[in-house]
């Protein structure tokens, strides 16, 4: 399991994120929760994501947010 | 638009808190989530404690007991204003106006310009604006600006999108004329095609509340409120206030031809902590310039939340020195708005509880 898997499963044990191919469409996060992964991106990478890019579609899978980081320079 | 006044500054600002407080821990069984989840929400957000009314107290309960307290203090003489401006989306009536309630209630003199404005975390700066428009007449050389709200009695306690943040809370700010204040600069925005991202769709004349409109609804986060209920489109809020507002400050900024720098404190609408550190990134602004606490200590009570971190953060010194600071407010409508001006030395910059037990709520 990489470092945003692990962060997504504190966030939200219940679910495994593996399976999913869209995050929100299928409720296993909700806005709220797309606040506390930033947070927790933000901490783990050392980065601050910009308020602007945080939108539903940069989260909704591992890709999606694998590709936002890359825009913050983290090589995964 | 922009706007800009000359000689006109704030002469002081009251705050007034219900004494009621509850915790993010005792509310949190409410919500359809698991523990972990929201105390992480809580870090996060900086969600802790926040001041609500307790059962039928209304937005004049607060607005007359804080101008009785000017009153006995003589920080305020009853006939010494000469426009009394409430801004509140929770208003006691649809009809009369708020504003007619206090008047009548603390026998205010006739000659008096009362007037309610429907507006909320950008409450704080339209009411500015409004006001030092008015100090514009030669015949008013007072105003007396008050925000409130008591909209945690139009929040679900199941909506966890919602309620940890919201509080209730009342301001009184007092405008006046001031030869050689010098320049006021502001600028304001407004967007109502938005107008659905925050909206209690009930209770109004298009769609009056009823036995319908109180069924509580679940909705797929597992949040639950109903049609009388503050409804939050967080996300939409969140990016509105992400893209809109600091071009909003760097247009304020030219205008007033100052830089990040030359600004003592932004003393923005307070939201919840992580969107205003979100914001203090993006303008590079360090956080000890933007204070992001009133959330965690009293919640998010609209247009309140200007004067409430002013106070919280700056009542001794304003009451010797200036500022020079920033205001920011943004929300329902979506509307948005920044003024820029010299504060302080204020007569009186003051915080005091509206100690529930001890008042009977106004009877009509």
């Amino acid at each position: 399991m990489n470092s945003i898997e692990q962060i997504l499963q504190n966030i939200r044990p219940e679910f495994d994120f593996r399976t999913s191919s869209d995050f929100i469409e299928e409720g296993l996060l909700d806005s709220l929760d797309v606040v506390t992964l930033v947070s927790d991106l933000d901490r783990t990478y050392g980065i601050s994501i910009d308020g602007v890019d945080i939108l539903p579609e940069h989260f909704c899978n591992l890709a999606a947010i694998e590709a936002l980081l890359a825009k913050y320079g983290v090589n995964l | 638009m922009k706007f800009q006044f000359k000689d006109k500054r704030i002469a002081g600002i009251l705050t007034i808190l219900p004494s009621h407080e509850m915790t993010f821990l005792e509310e949190m069984e409410n919500y359809n989530s698991p523990v972990n989840r929201s105390i992480k929400l809580k870090e996060t957000m900086g969600y802790d404690r926040h001041r609500l009314v307790k059962g039928p107290v209304c937005v004049s309960d607060l607005a007359v007991h804080g101008l009785e307290y000017l009153f006995q203090q003589d920080l305020l003489r009853k006939d010494d204003f000469d426009a009394l401006i409430l801004v509140t989306q929770s208003p006691d009536y649809l009809m009369p106006p708020t504003s007619s309630v206090i008047q009548g209630r603390l026998q205010l003199k006739t000659d008096l310009f009362c007037m309610d404005i429907n507006q909320g975390c950008a409450g704080f700066l339209i009411g500015l604006i409004q006001g030092f428009m008015l100090l514009d007449q030669p015949s008013i050389k007072r105003v007396v600006l008050i925000n409130a709200d008591v909209i945690s009695r139009k929040v679900s306690p199941q909506d966890r999108n919602s309620y940890p943040l919201i509080g209730d809370a009342a301001s009184i700010t007092v405008l006046e004329q001031s030869e050689g204040a010098g320049i006021i600069h502001a600028n304001l925005k407004m967007d109502g095609t938005r107008r659905e991202a925050l909206m209690i769709p009930a209770g109004g004349f298009r769609l009056p509340s009823s036995p319908e409109t109180a069924v509580q609804v679940p909705d797929p986060d597992g949040n639950s409120r109903s049609l009388d209920n503050l409804k939050m489109n967080g996300s939409e809020v969140f990016n509105f206030v992400q893209v809109e507002v600091p071009p909003l400050i760097e247009e304020l900024m030219e205008t007033a031809q100052l830089g990040i720098d030359c600004i003592d404190a932004f003393l923005f609408h307070q939201p919840n902590r992580f969107m205003l550190q979100k914001l203090a990134d993006k303008m590079k602004i360090p956080y000890e310039k933007m204070p992001s606490n009133v959330v965690e200590h009293f919640g998010n009570s609209s247009g309140v939340t200007i004067p409430l971190v002013t106070a919280l953060n700056f009542r001794d010194r304003l009451f010797n020195k200036q500022m020079i600071v920033c205001f920011a407010g943004f929300g329902v409508g979506l509307t948005w708005s920044a003024m820029c001006l010299k504060l302080g030395p204020l007569n009186f910059c003051q915080m005091i509880d509206y100690p529930e037990p001890a008042i009977a709520p106004f009877k009509f």
